[in-house]
Order: structure tokens, then C-alpha cells, then sequence
């Protein structure tokens, strides 16, 4: 029964977490109550405030998890996840550090040069420092060992040229880690020849393009690189291990709460007029969300605790993040569907803005970090079909 | 689970697989009672896991015979085991003293079974009563006025004629029987102290049901992964086909999602020994999401092993039906979604996110 076993440990809280737990409440309905931020669905993708992530770095809320030595916070994966659940349920606008403080930032402290490393990590701690994922390109999407996006070797560095896109943040982004191949491929293997760089969005060449979403807000780019020079220290690692190092940052994107929590808003403005004139399809749907935001939150967590032992629960993640994507879009149509039509239809109140910004920010759920089909087919792997 | 309670099930599923052969789930459905399986079990002590040793038990703690009831959902166990182990909390609660015959509860629904209670006997009429026909005793809870009372009926005709037996079968051809009580005199009752109700007997029923699914669940995706390797159509098995891969992966998230919830709410009743509110949520949340889990394990595991699983000699559907059974009993998911409905819209929107996250502060 070894292969259909799926480790989702119970979690509990340690103390100093809960506490915690009060505090960002705390924040958070302050700086709701003057104005600090508007509520948003799909926040951690589209809500860019550098200022209130600089407040967060302030806070402390900012590379939790990270080696005091270089600059972390040396606190656990759980009081993170704490940080991260309160900030998504609460729609706050945390574009602007995400990136960085999920992948980006571990990925610099394990493979950076120390003064690299020493020069970014402070700042990204502080929430003065942002990064972009380079890993998508025009044909580049779930095949991401067809990168084509080159690197050459040159005096002192490397030259690169290509064009990445979907490169989500890289307008309000000082950095991005940038997948590129760095030799020809090897058709027998694919996956060698890549290797990541840190590259400055500022360094003569780079030309960064909003595109607009289908709800017309620009949150992703195209990326263009015009024989951009990027010095030896800004190599990721070894040359050429860029694949193994992308494959372990995905597995940090795909685990977290914010798979499941980008539509949560939405439910808790809704909840406002539900509880006005309840009918018992209104309590049938909202046990029924409940139950599955519940279910997928434990299994959420128990990724998390997994982590914090140092277990990689690849199959875990991948199941989870499967459903939870597809479970946003649910979440949205039920909601919609108790919802009374005065709310629907209504262009000034919160509740109906928040519904029509999920739904348009929604078909990118199921697409980012991993499409729900090429999770399926890494879950049919683990499971010994293919 | 914990590490020892996934050495429990692997020990209690190697135990059940050995003794419930198809053979035997076959014969059972058939109406012969398995009377060596019976025995086998009671003898290895599994009857008295929820049992304190004061009221003769054996002192385990609830979640390892949770991990016990998991184990016979997924081998479709022919006999009741889980009701035992359930009636026999429900004794010890009342401080009563516990025996290892089969045991079974009834439900009384205090609206529509005609309950009524006055202290020495009982009438109304219990539905799907599993077993009853089989057990030596059956235990129920109901509520008078302040307190809640477990009640004890011995169930062989000599002992009690205030009480008949009509035979019925579920869904999947267990034997769940109506009972009804005509001013019948319990063989022991005594008073709840904790808080357990009459409520707290269907939740726990509800909570029971969800960890065999989750068992029978996990067997039958089990059976449907082996089944798609071996099959082979089109000059390879079918498991190499995509179209089935993505069926068989939305599967395996069903399956671990409902695992997740059946473990979240046995652990939750498991932590104060009770059924408080917390607890309650936690069932009412397992017994919900229970519906699209076995909604899509079945139907992809029927799917998947073809005509060849639609035959009754093939024994995909010792699970399946009793999934779809299962899913119905001690409070459909449409029972249970209203009420835990009703209790989001008591949270309110201020209230919504707290009571979520709840369940992972310390307790």
C-alpha cells in the first residue's frame, strides 16, 4: 500500500505561532481600517505595493525562514506559513516580495557567491529587494527544457540574448533568476546544458513589456535580452546544474497556501450578504467550500510540517496543488451561485468588484507553477504508471 | 496517521486480508454469518481498542483503532467490527462494563422513529441498524429532557420479545436491519456524563463511515492502478495511456483528500475522548467532502478495470458498494453540508477565517 500512502501529518501550531498569528491579524485590520491596502482577489499575483511590503520587512515578516547569518529571520516553515495564510485570506498586496521570499531568496542563500548572496538577501529581508521568475518563454511553456534563451561565455561573464515571458513581477522587479542554456541541446539530454542567473532588470539590454490580462491589468511581462552582460559572480551554482535547481524551486511554488487561498477574499466579502437571507442551498454550498478549504488546508500544512523535517513531498505537492488550483475556480461559481442578484449586478459594491476580479484572475490559477495536466502526469508517475 | 498508527493499519490489513477472502465477503453477503472471522478478531483483542481497562478493555488510544476501522474498510470486512468498537464507547461511557460479542448501535431519529423513552422502556423504530440480526447486543443513546442516556438491549428473541428484527440489506448487500422497539426493557442503561448525546452517537457513526471510505478508498485505487499495468490494449497496458493517467491522478487526489479529512476529524475526537464542537466540525466536514470522493474514486475505478470490474466475481465491488453506501448512512452529505452550512453562516464573515484556522491552534 506503499505508493497510494499520502503523508499529510496532523500539525499543530507551537505557541510562539499562534501569537504570531494575532499579531498579523492585528496588522492587517489596521492597515485595512486606514487605507493601507483595498482588498484584492489574486493578490499575491497581482497586488504590487512596495511600500507595504517594506512594511512587512519591517515587521519582520520577510525571509522568515532564512539563516540569521545571512540576514534571515531563523524562524520555522510553520510560522511562514502563519504569515503567508493571514496576508492571502485577507487579500493584502504582497506582489511585490513574493517571489523573493518564496524561491528566489532560497534559491540565492544555497547557491549564490557569499557576496552576492550578502549584497541581495539583506535587502530582500528588508522588503526593498524584488525578484522575477525567468523561466517561460514564447515556445516555452510546460516543456521548460526547450529554453532557448541563450547565455555565451565571455570576458569576465556572460552574454545573454532571448526573450523570457510571463515573467511575472519583472516590472517592479531588481532581479530575476533567469533559466538559460548555456550549451547546445543535447537532444538525448535535454535537461543538461541549462544553468540559472541572476540577472539585474536595470543592466543595459534588458527591455522589460507589460502585457495586459484579459481583466486588462498588467501583472506578467516579456522580457527581452539584448546582449545583456552578466558577470561570472551572478551564476547560480554550477554551470549547467540549472535544471535540478529549477525542479527544486517548483517544488517550493507548488506546496503553499496561496494555491488554494487566492479566491478566499472574495468568500469573506460574500459571506457579508450571505448571512443576510440564508436558504438551505446557501448552507448546502457554503458546507460545502468550507469542508474543502478545510481538507485542503490540512493538507496544505501537512506538506509544510514535512518540509520542516526536511521530507520533499513531491507526490504530496503535486496532488495538492492540482486540487486546490482547480478548487479556486469552484469556489468562485459556488459563491456566484447563493449569491442573491443585486450583488451580482451591482457596479459600486466591494462584494461584486471582488467577484469579477476572481473570476478574471482565476484561468491563470490552474496554468502557473505547473499546468493541472503536467501535475497530473508527475502525480501517474510517482504512482508507477508511467 | 501517526508512524505507530500506520504500523497498526499495515498489521490490521494484513490480518483482515488473510480472513476476508472474496470467498468470504461472498458468503457473507449471502447471509452466512463468519463465524471464524468473528472469532479470529475477537481473539486478537481488536473488539476492546476503545475499551479502558477499568470497564474491561484494553486501554488503546482512539486513533489506533481508528487506524483498525480504516484497515476493515478497505477489506470490506463482513462483520461488524467498527459498530462494536463504536457501542462499546458508547458503554464504557456510561461506565458499563464491556463484553467481546458483536455489537451494534441503532439510530433513533427523534422525529420521524416515533422515540420514546420513559425511563424503563423504549418503542420507536431504528433503521439500517447494521447487523442486527448477527450482534448479541445493541446499543443506543437517547436525550431526555437535561441528560442523554446509553441504553443496552440484548438481541436474542428468548431475551427480549419487546423488540423484532426485519432483515434488510444496504446498497452494497450488508445486512442492515430494521429494528423496532415496542416498549422494550434495556438490559442495562446508565447516565452520559461528558456531553455525549444522542448527536454525538450519529457523529460518531458519520466519522466511522468516513475512515472505512477512506480505507476502501485507498484499496480500491490500489486495484485500479494494478489493474491498468496489467491490462493491455492496444499493444501496451493501459496504464501507459494519458487520458487514463489523468483520471487515475484525480483519483489519487480524491483519496488523499479524503484520508486527510477522515484523519483530521478522528484525530480531533481522538485528542479530548469526545465529540465536543470542535470535534463535531471536523466530522461534519469529513462526512461532507466524502460525497465528490467517492463520487470520482468509484466511477474512475469502474472506469478503469472495464466490463471486468462490472462482473460480481470481480471484487472491485466489494468496495465500491460499500462506498456508495457508506457515503448515505449516519447523515447523507446533503445532511451534513446544511448543518455545517448553518454553522459557517453562525461564524459569520468576521468569524469565517478564525474558525478555520482553529483547528490547528494548540489545544
Amino acid at each position: 500500500m506503499s505508493v497510494t500512502r499520502f503523508r499529510f501529518p496532523y500539525v499543530e501550531m507551537p505557541e510562539v505561532a499562534s501569537q504570531l498569528r494575532g499579531e498579523v491579524r492585528e496588522f492587517l485590520a489596521e492597515e485595512r481600517a486606514n487605507g493601507g491596502f483595498v482588498p484584492m482577489a489574486d493578490c499575491w499575483a497581482s497586488g504590487m505595493s512596495a511600500e507595504f511590503s517594506r512594511k512587512l520587512g519591517q515587521r519582520g515578516w520577510l525571509g522568515m525562514t532564512w539563516d540569521k547569518q545571512y540576514g534571515g529571520h531563523g524562524r520555522t516553515f510553520l510560522e511562514r506559513y502563519v504569515v503567508t495564510e493571514e496576508m492571502l485570506a485577507a487579500g493584502a498586496p504582497v506582489m511585490a516580495h513574493w517571489i523573493a521570499d518564496r524561491q528566489s531568496g532560497p534559491q540565492i542563500i544555497k547557491n549564490a557567491q557569499p557576496h552576492v548572496r550578502d549584497h541581495i538577501i539583506p535587502r530582500i529581508v528588508a522588503g526593498e529587494c524584488f525578484c522575477a521568475i525567468g523561466m517561460s518563454e514564447p515556445n516555452t511553456g510546460s516543456d521548460l527544457a526547450s529554453v532557448a534563451t541563450k547565455a555565451e561565455k565571455v570576458d569576465g561573464g556572460w552574454k545573454v540574448n532571448g526573450t523570457k515571458l510571463w515573467s511575472t513581477g519583472a516590472h517592479g522587479g531588481d532581479y530575476m533568476i533567469t533559466l538559460l542554456r548555456t550549451s547546445p541541446v543535447d537532444t538525448n539530454a535535454r535537461h543538461e546544458g541549462l544553468s540559472q542567473f541572476i540577472i539585474d532588470l536595470k543592466s543595459p539590454g534588458v527591455n522589460v513589456r507589460g502585457i495586459a490580462d484579459i481583466g486588462g491589468q498588467v501583472h506578467f511581462n516579456e522580457t527581452q535580452f539584448e546582449d545583456v552582460f552578466v558577470p561570472d559572480d551572478y551564476v547560480l551554482g554550477e554551470v549547467g546544474g540549472g535544471w535540478k535547481m529549477v525542479v527544486g524551486e517548483l517544488a517550493l511554488e507548488r506546496s503553499g497556501p496561496e494555491r488554494f487561498l487566492s479566491s478566499f477574499i472574495v468568500f469573506q466579502e460574500a459571506m457579508k450578504v450571505l448571512v443576510n437571507n440564508p436558504t438551505d442551498k446557501t448552507r448546502e454550498v457554503l458546507g460545502q467550500v468550507v469542508a474543502k478549504i478545510k481538507t485542503l488546508r490540512r493538507m496544505s500544512l501537512g506538506i509544510a510540517g514535512l518540509l520542516q523535517e526536511g521530507a520533499s513531498p513531491e507526490m504530496e505537492a503535486a496532488l495538492v496543488k492540482d486540487m486546490s488550483t482547480n478548487f479556486e475556480r469552484e469556489l468562485l461559481e459556488k459563491i456566484r451561485s447563493v449569491l442573491p442578484q443585486h450583488a451580482l449586478v451591482s457596479l459600486d459594491s466591494l462584494t461584486a468588484n471582488l467577484l469579477r476580479e476572481g473570476i478574471l484572475r482565476v484561468p491563470s490559477s490552474t496554468l502557473r507553477g505547473g499546468t493541472n495536466e503536467v501535475l497530473k502526469g508527475m502525480i501517474a508517475r510517482q504512482l508507477g504508471m508511467r | 496517521m501517526t508512524e505507530t498508527d500506520n504500523i497498526i493499519f499495515d498489521t490490521a490489513s494484513r490480518i483482515f486480508e488473510d480472513l476476508s477472502t472474496p470467498e468470504v465477503v461472498n458468503a457473507a453477503e449471502e447471509g452466512e454469518w463468519p463465524q471464524a472471522l468473528w472469532q479470529a478478531i475477537e481473539e486478537s483483542g481488536l473488539t476492546l481498542t476503545w475499551i479502558p481497562e477499568a470497564n474491561g478493555g484494553v486501554g488503546a488510544s482512539m486513533l489506533d483503532g481508528f487506524a483498525v476501522i480504516k484497515a476493515a474498510g478497505g477489506a470490506a470486512l463482513p462483520i461488524p467490527l467498527a459498530e462494536t468498537l463504536m457501542a462499546g464507547w458508547l458503554l464504557a461511557k456510561g461506565g458499563l462494563e464491556v463484553g467481546t460479542e458483536p455489537m451494534t448501535v441503532a439510530i433513533l431519529d427523534p422525529e420521524t422513529s416515533g422515540l420514546s423513552w420513559d425511563g424503563t422502556a423504549l418503542s420507536g423504530t431504528a433503521l439500517s441498524v447494521p447487523h442486527a440480526r448477527n450482534a448479541k447486543r445493541l446499543v443506543t443513546v437517547v436525550d431526555t429532557g437535561n441528560k442523554s442516556q446509553v441504553l443496552e438491549f440484548a438481541l436474542t428473541q428468548s431475551e427480549n420479545t419487546q423488540l423484532s428484527i426485519s432483515s434488510h440489506v444496504n446498497l452494497a448487500g450488508e445486512p442492515w436491519d430494521t429494528v423496532t422497539f415496542d416498549k422494550a426493557v434495556p438490559t442495562r442503561f446508565a447516565d452520559l456524563e461528558d456531553g455525549t448525546d444522542a448527536s454525538s452517537a450519529e457523529a460518531l457513526g458519520a466519522l466511522v463511515r468516513c475512515v472505512q471510505s477512506a480505507g476502501a478508498m485507498s484499496a480500491a485505487l490500489e486495484l485500479t492502478i494494478q489493474y491498468s499495468m496489467e491490462r493491455v490494449q492496444f499493444g501496451r497496458p493501459i496504464a501507459k495511456f494519458q487520458a487514463l493517467q489523468h483520471s487515475v491522478a484525480a483519483f489519487a487526489g480524491q483519496v488523499a483528500a479524503i484520508n486527510a479529512a477522515a484523519d483530521s476529524a478522528a484525530e480531533a475526537v481522538a485528542f479530548g475522548d469526545v465529540i465536543d464542537h470542535a470535534a463535531w466540525i471536523e466530522v461534519a466536514t469529513a462526512k461532507t467532502r466524502l460525497e465528490e470522493a467517492v463520487n470520482t474514486g468509484a466511477a474512475v475505478a469502474h472506469q478503469v478495470h472495464g466490463a471486468m470490474g462490472f462482473t460480481y466475481e470481480h471484487r472491485l465491488h466489494h468496495l465500491t458498494r460499500r462506498l456508495w453506501s457508506w457515503r448515505d448512512e449516519y447523515g447523507s452529505d446533503a445532511v451534513w453540508s446544511i448543518r455545517l452550512g448553518e454553522e459557517v453562516l453562525q461564524w459569520g464573515a468576521e468569524g469565517l477565517w478564525p474558525s478555520i484556522t482553529a483547528v490547528s491552534d494548540p489545544r
